[in-house]
């Protein structure tokens, strides 16, 4: 879907948990996840300390967005 | 048939298809291996694999004892490709596409950011049915005014992971409380007033991809600039 999203022109990025498997398929702009289950929280911490954690990713997702890639980038 | 033949696709499954070449010249090779197969069957032999019995693969798995455990063949196989000695693969790999990568933003302020999930959170009740494996369809759902994917309005359909804690809060699939947040203190311009959601367990690759297409074509229409996808 992000490859199809992504051929009408509008930049796309993927959070997801298992980044080898966004890379074989191609996506190109990737922000790993927490886990499967949570990928933007951990039911370990606090509901205020899950948001800490989804804003930290969420602020890489708006980052690889708005950074000029010629392959397939990773943003940890 | 040729491979490429759309009737390979339609019918595989259910009766031996003989691979061909994709012109009438090839008819002499084809016939003889149409023969082949039918004598066989009519002679009640069961039909080995594919590529010993020279038809198309239908898609069927048949369990077989091999000689040698498949950790061994696998390491093997490793070796080979090490050494950069031929081998062959057990299972063939599909072929994945590339597309280039779309210009960034340039202007995130004034940017309208949609977001998109593979996760499965839909409105609770999963009105549109939403299958929880080989999703047929994907759900496009208003956020407008709304603040936070909480627990009492949306849960997960998708079928291939514990669904206790996307359901206790759908906010860690699909981030609608944090976005919101990040919306008002101006991160970014808007958060498109919909979402659009699937549930990416065992779907096949074309609905994926016409799921995309349509979602991309919506979002481009409506003057998106940048989508952020989520996946479990």
């Amino acid at each position: 879907m992000v490859k199809a999203i992504e051929s009408t022109g509008i930049a796309v990025v993927h959070i997801c948990t298992i980044v080898p498997i966004s890379q074989t398929v191609g996506a190109n702009r990737i922000v790993p996840a927490v886990a499967i289950p949570y990928p933007l929280g951990d039911p370990s911490k606090s509901r205020e300390e899950e948001k800490v954690i989804r804003r930290g990713i969420l602020e890489k997702a708006l980052e690889a967005l708005k950074t000029p890639i010629r392959e397939q980038t990773v943003f940890n | 048939m040729y491979p490429e033949n759309p009737g390979v696709d339609m019918y595989r499954k259910g009766i031996y298809i003989v691979e061909t070449s994709d012109s009438a010249r090839g008819i002499k090779d084809a016939v003889p291996a149409m023969a082949k197969l039918i004598m066989k069957s009519l002679r009640g032999e069961l039909l080995g694999s594919p590529a010993d019995e020279g038809y198309i693969e239908r898609g069927v798995r048949v369990n077989r004892f091999n000689d040698r455990i498949g950790a061994a063949r696998a390491v093997d196989m490793l070796v080979k490709k090490l050494k950069g000695e031929e081998f062959r693969t057990e299972y063939p790999m599909p072929v994945f596409d590339r597309v280039p990568p779309a210009e960034p933003i340039k202007d995130m302020k004034n940017a309208v950011i949609a977001l998109v999930t593979s996760g499965g959170i839909v409105p609770k009740g999963n009105p549109d049915h939403i299958e929880a494996s080989s999703a047929s369809k994907y759900g496009t759902y208003s956020i407008a005014g709304v603040q936070s994917a909480d627990e009492v309005a949306y849960a997960t359909a998708h079928g291939g992971y514990d669904p206790t804690y996307a359901n206790t809060d759908p906010n860690r699939v699909l981030p609608i409380d944090v976005l919101r947040e990040m919306e008002k203190e101006g991160e970014f311009k808007k958060l498109y007033d919909y979402f659009f959601t699937t549930v990416g367990n065992g779907t096949p690759v074309a609905n994926a991809k016409k799921f995309g297409s349509e979602i991309g074509a919506r979002l481009k229409k409506d003057g998106v600039d940048a989508v952020i996808l989520t996946s479990t």
